[in-house]
């Protein structure tokens, strides 16, 4: 005896302003085995969900179709309200006639009439074949791996760590700290970035429940949600950081000099060196490719000199495998580079800087030590790389009109009689305390123009530079020379980011950076389980958004494992044994190694283990007899939702 | 769907990309032709061939299968399998006399929004020509 009850919700009037609900209703229920249909404005809502349950109870319904919004939208939601009336989640069949009816027909309103009641039907072919499925208890342990060491990989291992999770923190490059250690000033408040970043880098390796690994990338992950296998280089730095005191007598005799990257190529370091002053691990490190000669050795000028004997060349790179039970990933951004806007002659003209450039030029000028002299007129040149077409970034990187403000006013104040510009498309101040600090900026003297600069020249002679740009509120066309121009630049997806996410499957959103699950409610999360993302990886975000972000991937992956046992999918594969004939197609196409073949009563049959089954079907898919079938999706539902399809 | 005046098109999804794809294109308001109907799977590689013979059967004009991007798939290798699949299938189509282009495997992911629509315009358009099918033999 099935007894199916359909609710068909009016989304507040997003379906019901284009399809005819009380239609859909009449035409529910005149199917087989429906014994009660309603419509109600908001299913979602705790009186829409209490209606199905009460009904449940006073109707002995076994089947519920919600045909509402997608699966993907409220389909847990309804799983638990079913759940709530004791029956299985798995009798639920969401009909999804909003994002795939009433949305995208709007335009065709008889024929998403029509479409709602098939798709309506679907749903009810669906659950009239549905078995009641319960979750099953996994075991999970407490492990977790944080791909990025940057601000947003540090904030979610500590969190971790001091809540008792062993943590493995791996990071490309020498020291963690990430972009942020490159500030000069954090807005709207000033903290020195330095001062508030550091302890919180110490804090990490002093941390007993973190392991750190630096100078590391991660190679390889495979497995799942409590079982992630994760392979790890490790890249030699030559230096053992354990007797390393950072002496600094190596770095005179190296002969080598290259670009310093952590100032931005504006200074230049030696191939042996101190990857930044507040370097975690605070070792000095041997730059491979700079250095004369590693393999085979030429110059070992550093080691004669290094007196605690710190230094040996004859290391190669190390694999280091663990397994983890999540995984966060806080691989972060890069900035745009704004060579690719050739308009303003970024590398070409030698007084067009990146903001980044500028953090660390303050840096030095605060303390008495300028890099570069910057003269008297300065301009900000905004949304170099965001909310342009041109270079294919639709999206605001939120960060550069704040920071911009920032710097801005901290060359006004340090220098009352400089002239600074801030040339801007629209200003956003919309964090807090960010509008007064936009004022601030102001009664210094910050001079702030709306209008994008068209056109940008350089003075031959003189290297100063003539700006061009029509002023928006005034009216006004205006070319005036500047001796420095800042170029400030948006956030891209970070270059590693890509290798992460195809080793993981992750999605991308069309802006590049990686794809939360949902976009108001599972900000933190994706779509393969047991996996989070924390900080820019995920969008352009300022320190605070990004330190909030961490700590919610964290406390969303305690969620999962603080019990010590999670609740995995039914939808695995079966085997009928009595049809399966043993051919081991089903073998060959799982993805996951959980069918193998046994001899049960001198028969060759296939068996499941479903601890391994992710439920994709590619057994049941392939199976020649059909003996191999999927929970929640069989064969003969397939097919029953085919026939009402059409 | 019982008017058969107008295209009829079943379109299977897997749950992860090209499901979140379609449900994109209704978030974004792009305006498609309602003449399709969307089964969802998790993963294509769980569409038997015979299902697609049997859409066939019942009256489909044309089937889509949409999967993962190649590389993109969610239990890392179902797309391929699909891909090898409908491969052999549309040689078993031929066979039958039914034109190839009335089944199309295509990727879509979550956030292609605007390929899912165009995808279904085209195969709209395409079936469209061809009209109904008619089973031989």
């Amino acid at each position: 005896m099935k007894r199916i009850g359909v609710y068909v919700c009016h989304c507040g009037g997003n379906i019901s302003e284009v399809v005819d609900v009380k239609k859909v209703a009449a035409f529910a229920e005149k199917q087989p085995d429906v014994v009660l249909v309603k419509d109600d404005p908001h299913m979602c809502s705790e009186v829409g969900q209490k209606l199905v349950v009460d009904d449940i109870k006073e109707h002995k319904l076994d089947k519920v179709v919600i045909a509402a919004c997608s699966p993907q939208f409220h389909g847990l939601t309804f799983m638990s309200t079913v759940a709530n009336a004791d029956l299985s989640p798995y009798v639920m069949e969401m009909a999804n006639i909003r994002e795939q009816c009433s949305w995208p027909h709007h335009d065709f309103p008889e024929e998403a009439t029509e479409k709602a009641k098939a798709l309506t039907n679907i749903a009810i072919a669906k659950a009239r074949l549905d078995e009641p499925l319960w979750k099953k208890t996994m075991p999970i342990g407490k492990r977790v791996l944080i791909i990025g060491g940057g601000i947003a990989g540090i904030q979610a291992a500590l969190d971790l760590g001091d809540a008792g999770f062993e943590v493995y923190l791996v990071e490309k490059e020498p020291s963690i700290g990430g972009k942020m250690t490159k500030l000069s000033r954090t807005f709207p408040t000033e903290d020195c970035a330095a001062c508030i970043l550091s302890p919180k880098m110490a804090d990490v390796p002093a941390n007993p429940n973190i392991t750190l690994l630096t100078y590391s990338e991660v190679e390889n992950i495979e497995g799942f949600l409590g079982n992630y296998e994760i392979t790890v280089k490790k890249n030699p730095t030559f230096v053992d950081p354990d007797k390393c005191t950072c002496c600094d007598d190596c770095t005179p005799v190296c002969p080598v000099a290259v670009p310093d990257e952590f100032e931005e190529g504006l200074t230049s370091r030696k191939a042996i060196y101190l990857p930044s002053p507040i370097a975690v691990p605070h070792s000095y490190v041997l730059d491979k490719e700079a250095c004369l000669g590693l393999f085979p050795l030429a110059c070992t000028k550093c080691q004669d000199v290094c007196e605690p004997g710190a230094i040996n060349y004859d290391l190669y790179p190390e694999e280091i495998k663990f397994t983890v039970d999540t995984i966060i990933v806080a691989t972060g951004y890069d900035i745009f580079d704004a060579t690719q806007k050739k308009v303003y002659g970024f590398g070409k003209y030698k007084n067009v800087i990146t903001a980044l450039d500028m953090e660390r030029m303050i840096v030095y000028a605060s303390e008495g030590n300028p890099m570069r002299p910057m003269g008297k007129r300065i301009a900000f040149i905004q949304c170099v790389g965001s909310r342009d077409e041109q270079v294919g970034n639709e999206y605001c990187s939120r960060i550069c009109c704040m920071y911009a403000i920032k710097l801005s006013q901290l060359l006004k104040r340090g220098d009352p009689k400089k002239d600074v510009y801030v040339f801007y498309t629209d200003l956003r101040a919309y964090g807090k305390g960010f509008e007064e600090y936009y004022k601030r900026a102001q009664k210094v003297g910050v001079k702030f123009i709306r209008g994008r600069v068209a056109d940008l020249i350089e003075d031959s002679q003189t290297k100063k530079l003539t700006l061009k740009a029509e002023d928006t509120l005034t009216r006004q066309i205006i070319e005036s020379e500047f001796d420095l121009v800042v170029l400030s630049v948006g956030m891209r997806p970070n270059e590693s980011t890509g290798k992460v996410a195809s080793l993981l499957t992750l999605s991308k959103s069309p802006d590049g950076f990686l794809q939360e699950a949902h976009p108001k409610f599972r900000p933190v999360d994706t779509l393969i389980e047991g996996v989070f993302l924390a900080g820019t990886v995920q969008g352009p975000k300022d320190i605070p958004d990004t330190v909030a972000q961490a700590s919610a991937a964290s406390s969303r992956a305690i969620r999962l494992m603080n019990k010590g046992e999670y609740e995995a999918e039914p939808i695995t594969a079966t085997v009928d044994e009595d049809i399966c004939s043993g051919c081991g197609t089903c073998v060959s196409v799982c993805p996951y190694d959980a069918i193998e073949i046994e001899i049960t009563d001198g028969r060759r049959v296939a068996k499941v283990n479903e601890m391994l089954c992710k439920g994709c079907g590619s057994c049941a898919g392939a199976c020649p007899s059909g003996a191999s079938q999927q929970n929640w999706f069989k064969t003969d539902q397939l097919r029953a939702m085919v026939s009402a399809a059409l | 769907m019982k008017d058969n005046t107008k295209p009829k098109i079943i379109g299977f999804c897997c749950n992860w990309c090209s499901y979140a794809g379609a449900d994109g294109a209704g978030v974004a308001r792009i305006q498609i032709q309602p003449h399709f109907r969307i089964i969802r799977t998790m993963c294509s590689s769980r569409i038997d061939p015979e299902l697609i013979l049997e859409a066939f059967q019942k009256g489909a004009w044309g089937v889509l299968v949409l999967g993962c991007h190649p590389g993109d798939c969610h239990y890392k290798s179902g797309n391929y399998k699909t891909l090898r699949r409908i491969y052999l299938l549309k040689r078993v189509l031929k066979q039958f006399g039914i034109e190839e282009e009335r089944l199309r495997l295509d990727w879509v992911s979550a956030s292609e929004g605007a390929q899912f629509a165009r995808i279904v315009d085209e195969m709209i358009e395409t079936v469209g020509k061809l009209g109904p099918l008619e089973m031989k033999g």
